[in-house]
């Protein structure tokens, strides 16, 4: 009798379910609305189940499984929450590896789903089946597989506890498909700690009172900002302490946007295609303060000479990248959000008017020598600064702006300009050709209410060119601008200046892209003539649904400034 | 170039599958070679212990020790040089059968744990140092077999390092939990 009643009290709160239900209420739990994947044999339970799950989760089909990762890394990085995607095994599985790839590079919460084959044919060299949670150990933050119907609540709020957490980054859930179709109670409950794991570490009580005192003594500060601010929310505490540091501020890639770029204390963006300023100071700098970046080779050049007369005060969450490229003189460890305000609190009011002053000088020579032949350049065809300029006009430098991976990232990370947080989506650790077009997919899902611009190169658009397929049948509204120079164009820059100009493969000869913008019943047109730049950018803007809009480019446009690979960043060279 | 030197690290970790590969990747992975490796249970019950027995310069120690502490399933990770630590490593030697061989044996405080007609096999516990010259004195008489475990060390401070992190631990959970309530 009384067992009974158990039952039945356990029925109302832990109904019975299957793994696959469990998997969506668990999703449900954790706030996802929006899920990006593919089907296949070893996960149609899971998309059985979805099929009535239709009215609360909302499922992009994507044309290749790396671009449902590209995609959801599009939706975490413009909305700061999990992106969430769900793939096959075998196959499916492996295409996403590139993706997984890149969202640990750049920090970028994720939780991926794999079908995995019934537990009972692990190990067997199965029909699709593939060791994932052995070929993501290097690429994921954490995985696990999961055997066992029962275990799969537990293993989803792990994961997602991990995803989004400390440093944020992908996580591997490899389910098998009997653990998928098996029935169980479902009990979810939310981790809030893990006993192995401490996301957020501690700074020295100590390190905050040496950081305060360079920082009341230095006299030729640089504040450097990464993607740690951004994915930390410090954006405002970052302002106050610039406010009262009154120090010049540069950026790393993925730390643009965090301070406006008309911001009077920014001075730019550092590393190989940084700003002339940032760079060429970096040796007469006596502090540098790093907050939320991880000194990528990309920013330091030669890194013994990086920052070479300069003490360092390092503010990180993550406590293996604090020394591990520049000797920190004081590691702040913690999350700079928490970090900033401790500085703030206990630091002199200050102004560095003549020091600022002189970044200013040399955002003239760079502005002489590189912004003007860039964005009005003598003749010829239209260069990919002018179109990125054109662009920024048109938006009011508000939009989000999505970029694949080449020259044309390094113009709009140049020339855009930004006024709001999050607005730049590009693959900066991994540098991955083919990110733009899904990631931009998934940016416009992840900031319905913001504009999105994508701008791709004739050679990464091809590389997840399918995903224009996405576009056609979920409909999102991306804006396209393709730089067209008929060039794999950062290599063939690479081959002028550092292989005699031997142009080994790096010409494009391309299809007719806009048969395939309208193929895929998406708005074109094409432009070679910089009158008509203008006119067409506010015909793109205008559109409704999704445009892409193909500007002829300069083939043999070089990015500058530039240091040289390995080269101190003080050699940095501007023509 | 920073001088190589010998340090023994220990990794407490929960017990996952997996666990040891990436483990060892964060090494192979800035070419920092293992000299030896040992896995088990430790004291406490749920918690594995690795030694890890590495040659290589302090920075990297340093470094390396950090990604693996990075490691969702590793709890704590100590670095100790070799005199901070007891330690020992188990040889076994399978040595054809003479009187000159059983005779030199005895003098070298070792255990025979098997005596057959052809040969004996004799086990010593020392310091790679001695068992490799153990090993070095058999070879004339023909060694058949002979292989050598890894590092198992402990520590020789009175601190009790991981329980005292492991309370460090749950004092910072408590800590949060109540500022959370707090909020
Ligand atoms: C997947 C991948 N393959 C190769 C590269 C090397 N790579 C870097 S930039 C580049 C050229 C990109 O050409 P395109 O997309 O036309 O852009 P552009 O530089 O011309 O603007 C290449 C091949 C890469 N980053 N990613
Ligand atoms: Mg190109």
């Amino acid at each position: 009798m009384n067992t009974s009643t158990t039952d039945a009290q356990q029925a109302v709160c832990e109904p019975m379910m299957t793994g696959s239900q469990a998997l969506l209420e668990s999703f449900l739990i954790e706030g996802v609305d929006t899920l990006f994947g593919y089907p296949g044999g070893a996960i149609i339970p899971v998309y059985d189940a979805l099929y009535d799950y239709r009215d609360r989760l909302r499922h992009i089909l994507v044309r290749h499984e790396q671009g449902a990762v590209h995609a959801a890394q599009g939706y975490a990085r413009v909305s700061g929450r999990v992106g969430v995607c769900m793939v096959t095994s075998g196959p499916g599985a492996t295409n996403t590896v590139t993706g997984l790839a890149d969202a640990l590079m750049d920090s970028t919460p994720l939780v991926l789903i794999t079908g995995q084959v019934g537990s009972e044919l692990l190990g067997t060299d199965a029909f699709q089946e593939t060791n994932f949670v052995g070929i993501t150990q290097a690429v994921t933050k954490w995985n696990c597989q999961v055997k066992r119907t029962e275990d799969i609540p537990a293993a989803i709020a792990k994961a997602f506890y991990v995803a989004r957490s400390g440093r944020p980054g992908p996580v591997v859930v490899d389910i098998t498909k009997d653990a998928q179709c098996g029935v169980a109670p479902f009990r979810y409950e939310k981790i809030v700690s893990i006993r192995s794991y401490v996301p957020v570490p501690q700074p020295d009580p100590k390190s905050i009172e040496e950081a305060v005192r360079l920082i009341d003594e230095a006299q030729r500060p640089l504040v450097m900002v990464g993607q740690g601010v951004i994915l930390g929310n410090a954006e405002a505490e970052l302002k106050s302490f610039l406010e009262k540091s009154g120090m010049p501020v540069a950026s790393t890639l993925l730390g643009l946007s965090a301070v406006p770029t008309d911001s009077p204390q920014y001075v730019g963006m550092l590393g190989m295609h940084g700003n002339y300023g940032p760079n060429i100071k970096n040796r007469e700098c006596d502090l540098l303060i790093a907050v939320g970046m991880r000194f990528d080779d990309r920013v330091t050049g030669n890194p013994a000479h990086f920052g070479e007369n300069a003490k360092v005060i390092h503010l990180e969450i993550d406590p293996a990248e604090i020394g591990k490229i520049i000797p920190a003189d004081v590691p702040v460890a913690g999350d700079v959000r928490e970090t900033l305000p401790l500085l703030t609190q206990r630091i002199r009011s200050r102004e560095h008017r003549a020091w600022t002053a002189e970044f200013r000088d040399c955002d003239r020579i760079e502005r002489e020598r590189v912004f003007r032949p860039a964005l009005h350049p003598a003749g010829g065809r239209i260069h990919m600064g002018e179109a990125v300029d054109a662009v920024a006009r048109a938006y009011g430098n508000d939009a989000v702006v999505v970029t694949d991976v080449g020259q044309q990232q390094m113009f709009a990370a140049r020339y855009f300009g930004f006024r709001r947080t999050r607005s730049l989506v590009t693959s900066g650790g991994l540098g991955t050709m083919g990110f733009g077009l899904p990631a931009a997919i998934g940016a416009k899902l992840g900031a319905p209410d913001r504009e999105v611009v994508l701008f791709v190169g004739d050679g990464g658009l091809q590389m997840t060119i399918q995903e224009l397929g996405t576009i056609y049948q979920s409909q999102v509204p991306v804006k396209i601008v393709l730089l067209n120079n008929s060039f794999l164009g950062m290599v063939r820059q690479w081959q002028e200046l550092f292989y005699d100009s031997r142009y080994s493969f790096t010409e494009l000869v391309n299809p007719d892209f806009g048969l395939i913008a309208r193929a895929n019943g998406i708005g074109y047109r094409r432009i070679e003539a910089r009158e008509e730049l203008a006119a067409a950018v506010a015909e793109m803007k205008a559109a409704k649904g999704a445009y892409l809009l193909e500007v002829c480019a300069e083939s043999q446009e070089n990015v500058f400034p530039m240091v040289p690979a390995g080269a101190p960043v003080a050699e940095i060279r501007l023509e | 170039m920073d001088m190589e030197q010998e340090y023994i690290i220990t990794v407490f970790s929960e017990n996952k599958v997996g666990l040891l590969s990436q483990i060892t990747t964060v090494f192979t992975c800035r070419n920092v070679n293992i000299e030896s490796l040992t896995t088990s249970e430790s004291a406490l019950k749920g918690i594995h212990k690795f030694t890890i027995v590495v040659r290589t310069s302090p920075e990297t120690v340093e470094k390396v020790v950090r990604q693996v502490e990075k490691k969702i399933d590793v709890l704590k990770t100590f670095v100790y040089r070799p005199d901070e630590v007891v330690q020992q490593e188990i040889a076994l030697y399978k040595v054809t059968r003479s009187s000159s061989v059983e005779q030199l044996v005895r003098k070298h405080n070792v255990r025979i744990l098997e005596i057959d007609t052809d040969y004996i096999v004799v086990e010593k516990t020392g310091h790679k140092s001695e068992t490799q010259e153990l090993f070095r004195l058999l070879q004339p008489y023909g060694v058949q077999q002979f292989v050598r475990s890894g590092t198992v060390a402990v520590i020789k401070s009175r601190r009790e390092l991981l329980n005292e992190y492991l309370e460090e631990l749950e004092k910072m959970r408590q800590n949060q939990e109540q500022t959370l309530q707090a909020i």
